[in-house]
């Protein structure tokens, strides 16, 4: 789960990592007096959404898709220039590097005072997932696309893994600090943020964070410039107030319809909808229909004990995607009986009056059951005896290869 | 012999007395296992029905393993009580037997409460963790077996394929297609879709490997991580028995998570693609399909001369 810089920075200041001060806005009012607020000289002008790039990214007309600005996050010299800005920014529609051509609607902006910036660093702390431990990754080339630093310059990266059981230790400070030439005040400030950034990581169950820059001000303080966070959703259970960071705009609609059904759905630009079992069957499913010439709608995982309810919702939830030409079930029965499934569908294509072909390939428990069910009723139901098949089959029930 | 789990193997099972705990154990009992009772904290002294026969059950896994003697255990344990279970076990091997086989087959498990767990077991050498969200690991015998885990046992049978995969109903598809060529199964481990787990892939082919039973081995991975990538140089260098390889997720776009925790393509990092090409670096036999695997495998086969 993503979160906004406003609320990433808002955490970091509550756990004693110094950010430059800033004031949320979602209109151009609210921008001014924050502006106003701020008393600074200088302010950024950012636009608030959940992708990288923003900077660099150009801001549409949401409608008329005319070109209103480049930049999504602007430095603002003058009342009137944040004016301008704030404007051009709100309600519009902000296209970067991470967003796709579509872009995103940019509801909310940040206004920060400006900061005096002596160097640029990049900081980040993630879960390594070879090395099972927490991961701090630190370079002296701030500002920068990351990758791009560690293909050409690797040696510029420095990493320190925590072990678990013993938390972030002072040598690995000390060690970090000097690998990026940090000496006196800026070492100091330095050891104390990451101190608060690795105790609020492990306490908020961070998935990632990273704060590119963190910078070295003119008078040796360590300050976060930007804040990239996300939360392992795993442990959604354990903190109550991600719910009021939650923003439901920056996701799909039917993803979470989805999630809160127990289905597992992320839509793709394709036409031939899945519905499967288990997320390694649903994506070696994808990947057979393109083998074969089609292109996969959607990933669907049905987990493994669906109920006639669910394999409802989730035909329901493929059929709302216009471009879905028609469908390919792939059950592999295990707990989940194929017989009960067969009647899922049967159900479903009753209930949903489905106009779409349906290739059902059934496999496993009671898969003799299951297909004899199948076969017993009139729909327009064709059934495939492997995934290869089945595969092969919708995409020439579809017209062929796309 | 087959790998770490006996078909005769002595089986506890964690939170026994909830919902999935309880339905599981049946189904084992059902298939074979030796399940010898099971462990929730305030309910020990207890008794659990599986298939007819009252089992008991323990308050502590320290206590269950004293009475029995088990081999293994396996955990269906709610997420957030899940990795503390997981460290009950191993603990309790440890200090006991000082060995042990933990099977931890929830999902959900918060990602750092992993991170403390597989650091806790890794401190105890004798135990394995294998999972967790995984479909477990089974070692099919002559009519029964140690089934440990959730997967549908009678779609197995004894033989001589080694399979490991982090995927559940991929790992059925692939036992079925290893059926299809009248080939039965040594050992399946489901090591699970989570970004930070236990047992490896390398783990798995170093077992079987050693292991006189297994005479070839399948292998499934998916998108995220670099596991795969490393595994195939190392059997490179390790493996003399045949591999037949097949990874999920080609079509999966960047930065969106793929059901499994860990299957998510990250900075162009961990796609199918770098994947496959690391497999045929490698020497492993590659179906571009999970259909073909049987076909694959059979070729490989021929091509040892093991057909």
């Amino acid at each position: 789960m993503n979160i906004h810089e406003y609320q990433g920075k808002a955490l970091l200041k509550a756990n004693g990592v110094p950010v430059p001060e800033g004031v949320h806005c979602t209109t151009v009012e609210a921008a001014l007096a924050a502006y106003d607020h701020l008393g600074s000289k200088v302010v950024a002008v950012k636009s608030q959404i959940h992708a990288g790039g923003r900077g660099k990214g150009t801001l549409y007309h949401p409608e008329s898709r005319e070109h209103v600005m480049d930049g999504g996050v602007k430095i603002a010299f003058s009342r009137d220039e944040v004016n301008t800005y704030a404007a051009n920014i709100l309600g519009n529609v902000l296209v970067t590097i991470q967003t796709g051509d579509e872009g995103k609607i940019v509801n909310n902006l940040y206004v920060e005072a400006g900061c005096d910036i002596a160097h640029e660093y990049y900081l980040a702390i993630l879960v390594d997932r070879e090395d099972k431990s927490v991961l701090i990754m630190a370079s002296t080339e701030g500002g920068m696309d990351i990758e791009h630093v560690a293909e050409t310059t690797p040696e510029k990266i420095h990493k320190i893994s925590v072990d678990p059981n013993a938390g972030l230790l002072g040598y690995q400070k000390r060690d970090l600090a000097l690998a990026l030439g940090l000496t006196g005040q800026a070492h100091k400030s330095f050891g104390k943020a990451l101190s608060s950034m690795y105790t609020m990581f492990v306490a908020s169950d961070c998935a990632m964070l990273e704060i590119n820059p963190l910078v070295k001000t003119g008078d040796e303080q360590i300050v976060a410039l930007d804040a990239k966070i996300s939360f392992d959703e795993n442990a959604e259970f354990r903190h109550k107030n991600w719910d009021e960071l939650r923003d439901l705009s920056e996701e799909e609609d039917v993803e979470i319809r989805a999630k809160e059904t127990g289905l597992s759905y992320v839509k793709l630009d394709g036409n031939i909808g899945c519905l499967v079992n288990g997320a390694g069957l649903a994506m070696a499913t994808m990947d057979v229909i393109k083998l074969y010439g089609g292109e996969p709608a959607n990933f669907l995982d049905v987990g493994g004990g669906a109920n006639e309810e669910q394999v409802k919702t989730a035909f329901s939830i493929i059929l709302e995607d216009p471009n879905v030409k028609g469908i390919l079930v792939n059950i592999f029965g295990g707990i989940m009986r194929c017989d009960i499934i067969a009647r899922g569908v049967i159900a479903a294509t009753e209930a949903l009056d489905l106009d779409v072909p349906l290739v059902v390939r059934l496999a496993g428990t009671n898969v003799d059951e299951g297909k004899a069910i199948l076969a017993a009723s009139d729909l327009n139901i064709h059934p495939a005896d492997d995934l290869a098949e089945g595969a092969q089959r919708i995409v020439e029930l579809i017209g062929g290869v796309a | 012999m087959a790998i770490w789990i006996e078909e005769d193997a002595k089986v506890l099972v964690q939170g026994i007395t909830g919902k999935q705990g309880q339905f599981h154990a049946d189904k084992m009992v059902e298939y074979g296992t030796q399940i010898v009772g099971g462990c929730t904290p305030g309910k020990g002294g207890q008794s659990v029905d599986l298939q007819g026969k009252p089992f008991p059950v323990w308050d502590s896994m320290f206590e269950a393993i004293e009475a029995t003697n088990a081999d293994a255990t396996v955990i269906y344990v709610p997420p957030p009580f899940a990795a503390e279970a997981i460290m009950e076990a191993a603990d309790a091997f440890d200090t006991i037997k000082g060995e042990g086989i933990v099977v931890c087959i929830t999902e959900g498990i918060p990602t750092l409460d992993m991170v403390k767990a597989v650091a806790f077991v890794e401190n105890r050498p004798g135990v394995r963790l294998i999972g967790p969200n995984c479909p477990g690991i089974i070692t099919p015998g002559d009519g029964g077996g140690a089934k440990i885990g959730i997967m549908p046992g009678h779609i197995h049978a004894k033989g001589r394929i080694g399979i490991v995969s982090k995927s559940g109903t991929l790992t059925y598809e692939a036992v079925a297609q290893t059926m299809s060529i009248n080939e039965g199964q040594s050992t399946c481990v489901g090591i699970g879709g989570d970004p930070v787990n236990g047992t490896g892939f390398i783990e798995c082919l170093a077992a079987f490997e050693a292991d006189e039973q297994t005479e070839a081995i399948v292998m499934i991975g998916e998108i995220g991580g670099n596991a795969e990538q490393e595994a195939a140089a190392w059997a490179k260098e390790h493996v003399t028995k045949p591999i037949v390889g097949f990874v999920a997720g080609a079509t999966a776009p960047p930065g969106k998570r793929m059901g499994h925790a860990g299957a998510i393509i990250s900075g162009g990092k961990g796609t199918a693609e770098e994947k496959f090409a690391a497999f045929e670096a490698a020497g492993i036999a590659c179906a571009k399909d999970p259909s073909e695997l049987g076909a694959v495998l059979l070729e490989s086969l021929k091509a040892a001369g093991l057909r």
